[in-house]
């Protein structure tokens, strides 16, 4: 098995993880000299491609005043994005190294032909990202082409005064003008030894901190193409300002939903009792058989506004959820749902209440959809708290084809997002068309 | 019948006690805590206990997480559990242990005392009541998805309501304008239907149609 994986490019991880188990020093050296090797591939490919795009941004972004610039600029940024991503993608992969994209999203209503074409440009321009990406399009032919470089060249100078020592310093022996190794002047054996010495511990930290070097490189491309702090700030004040936009309206909405369901529903049952029992009392003496069967009119007015109100106390906040919290009360909703349903809960304890309600009606109405829309035969709930986070999970095996309203909004799914979105919560979708349809609701909170 | 009454709210509470003491039953004690309610059960050994599912200090389900401590301490111990909604869940807890005697019933149902005494003297004698709206949920349950209650004629299927809530033949035959030998028939046929073991004992006969409801 370790043969397998020291051969292959990929083994950078199982190698230096083989090397940690088998207790045999390879582990670290190899993931140094593949660093070498990714840092050297890099430097190569960002020195001609980060300068030819340079070129090429500067020159069609000088011509827009000609007009072919406006043309020309959109695909050179879009190759410049490419090119950013693609810097991403190995600083991700090779280094761990996250860098988001900032990048503004474009305009949703977004026409064709010239105009189209003008608006893009105006857009890409305008967006501060762009500019970011040309200032480390500037940068990452120098200081980002020699930290790329750095691994491999720590290593290569380590080898070379390993070969003035070995006998190359004989070149060098008596010679007018020394050879400078590093601060080292060749000129004799004891000068080449000692530039020996240099080269062993210059290897010695190549091959220890090769990795290290190499996400120098990717760091600093982080510190040139990630967001910067404040634009992270301004996101998560528009986010803010949206989900809490959101909030207020929601609760307006509900707010509204419950008066006019008490002003039709139960407080119209309690008038006509009241009426009813007036009358009644006027009765009870002149016609006893009327006033008995008013009697049980108001009694089912009585029983009706229970029901209503016991339908509006469990649309506002369903009394299991009080009484046993979000794990019962999510297996009460899967008791009530006309599929079979498997729930498994995993919580600690009971999760704040507001996030509580928040999961459950969240749940309830992704049950719903699943009911209206799935074509089901079974549904899987999962409900489990992960130190930080609760997240729950409703997978179902009906037709798939569920998400665009997740992104759209304006569905059932949208509206479950937003209502998440209060608590910085986030709804993931996964439904390919012919199913199985996976929602993921992930809610940052706190467990008692 | 001697009766132990838990209920937090105090106009609830007193007019079931007059309601309760009108129809004969002996008042040993009517509590509104989760704790008093635990003593009295373990000091007073009533034949029934009525309670309310949600009880202070806590106002989460105390009441009926001390009734099933109670019946677990003295299995068998008639409990009938009273409140404003009905969940399947609930009602799946209180029969698990399947010795009967147990109840279960929206709060509304104190409006019928005729029909809400006889549910409590019927829990007290080791039978069932259950709310029709929890049956109503089993049975739209079941008929989407169970094979043989599809087969039921709708006679049958409201015999078989009647029975799950805990209704005797007699009050089955009453309620449907039948004779009870009509109503025994229906009985058997759906027995016979669902497959289940027929039992001349009515609380062995209800309890079997409450598991087997339960299991869609």
């Amino acid at each position: 098995m370790a043969g397998t994986a020291a051969g292959t490019t990929t083994a950078g991880d199982a190698g230096a993880a083989y090397g940690g188990g088998g207790g045999a020093p390879a582990g670290p050296a190899r993931a140094a000299l593949l660093a070498a090797v990714r840092g050297f591939a890099v430097a190569l490919t960002a020195l001609p491609a980060s300068v030819v795009l340079l070129v090429c941004t500067l020159v069609s972004v000088a011509l827009i005043p000609l007009g072919v610039g406006v043309l020309t600029t959109p695909s050179v940024l879009a190759l410049v994005r490419a090119h950013a991503r693609a810097r991403r993608a190995l600083a991700a992969r090779w280094a761990g190294v996250r860098i988001p994209e900032a990048y503004r999203p474009p305009p949703a209503d977004a026409r064709g032909g010239l105009v189209g074409r003008a608006e893009r440009c105006a857009h890409l321009l305008k967006d501060p990202a762009t500019w970011r990406d040309v200032l480390w399009l500037l940068t990452d032919p120098s200081a980002g082409f020699l930290t790329a470089l750095a691994p491999a060249l720590v290593l290569a100078y380590g080898v070379e005064g390993l070969v003035l020592a070995a006998g190359l310093w004989r070149a060098f022996d008596g010679g007018a003008d020394p050879y400078w190794y590093a601060f080292v002047p060749v000129d004799g054996l004891g000068t080449g030894m000692a530039a020996g010495g240099l080269g062993l511990v210059l290897l010695a930290v190549g091959l220890r901190f090769g990795p290290v070097l190499l996400r120098g490189h990717f760091t600093l491309t982080k510190a040139l193409l990630g967001r910067p702090p404040e634009a992270e700030l301004h996101e998560r004040i528009d986010r803010l300002t949206e989900t809490r936009h959101d909030a207020v309206d929601a609760s307006a909405t509900e707010l509204r939903r419950i008066e006019r369901d008490l002003h039709d529903g139960a407080q119209a049952r309690l008038v006509a009792m009241g009426m009813d029992l007036g009358t009644i009392e006027a009765l009870v003496e002149k016609d006893p058989a009327r006033a008995k069967a008013l009697l049980a009119k108001a009694r089912e007015d009585s029983a009706a506004a229970l029901a209503e109100l016991r339908d509006l106390v469990r649309g506002i906040h369903p009394p299991v959820l009080a009484e046993r919290g979000l794990g019962d009360a999510v297996r009460a909703l899967a008791l009530r749902l006309p599929l079979p349903a498997e729930v498994t809960v995993d919580l600690p304890g009971r999760v704040e209440p507001p996030v509580e309600s928040a999961a459950y009606f969240a749940v309830s109405e992704v049950l719903t959809n699943v009911v209206k829309h799935a074509r089901a035969d079974r549904v899987w709930i999962d409900v489990r708290y992960t130190g930080v986070m609760l997240s729950v999970t409703v997978t179902d095996d009906g037709i798939g084809g569920a998400g665009a309203g997740a992104a759209g909004g304006g569905s059932g799914l949208g509206g479950v997002e937003r209502r998440l979105g209060a608590f910085d919560g986030v709804l993931a979708v996964s439904s390919p068309v012919g199913g199985p349809t996976v929602v993921t609701m992930e809610i940052p909170c706190v467990s008692s | 019948m001697r009766v132990v009454l838990a209920e937090d709210l105090f106009l609830l509470r007193d007019g079931l006690v007059r309601l309760l003491e009108a129809y004969g039953c002996e008042m040993l004690a009517a509590v509104a805590t989760g704790p008093e309610l635990s003593r009295a059960l373990a000091e007073l050994e009533p034949d029934v206990a009525v309670v309310d599912v949600r009880l202070p200090p806590s106002h989460t389900d105390e009441g009926l997480q001390c009734a099933l401590a109670a019946r677990r301490a003295r299995p068998g111990l008639p409990v009938l559990v009273l409140s404003q909604h009905v969940e399947r869940l609930y009602a799946r807890e209180l029969l698990a242990d399947g010795d009967g005697g147990v109840g279960y019933l929206l709060k509304d149902r104190v409006f019928d005392a005729d029909r809400f005494v006889d549910a409590v003297r019927r829990v007290a004698a080791g039978g069932t009541a259950m709310d029709p709206q929890v049956i109503s949920q089993l049975l739209d349950r079941g008929r989407a998805r169970d094979e043989p209650l599809g087969r039921l004629t709708p006679r049958e299927l409201e015999v078989l309501e009647l029975m799950a809530q805990g209704r005797s033949n007699t009050a089955i035959a009453a309620q449907l304008l039948v004779t009870e030998r009509a109503v025994a028939k229906h009985t058997s046929n759906i027995f016979a239907k669902l497959d289940l073991k027929v039992s001349d004992d009515d609380n062995r006969r209800v309890l079997a149609v409450l598991a087997y409801l339960d299991r869609t």
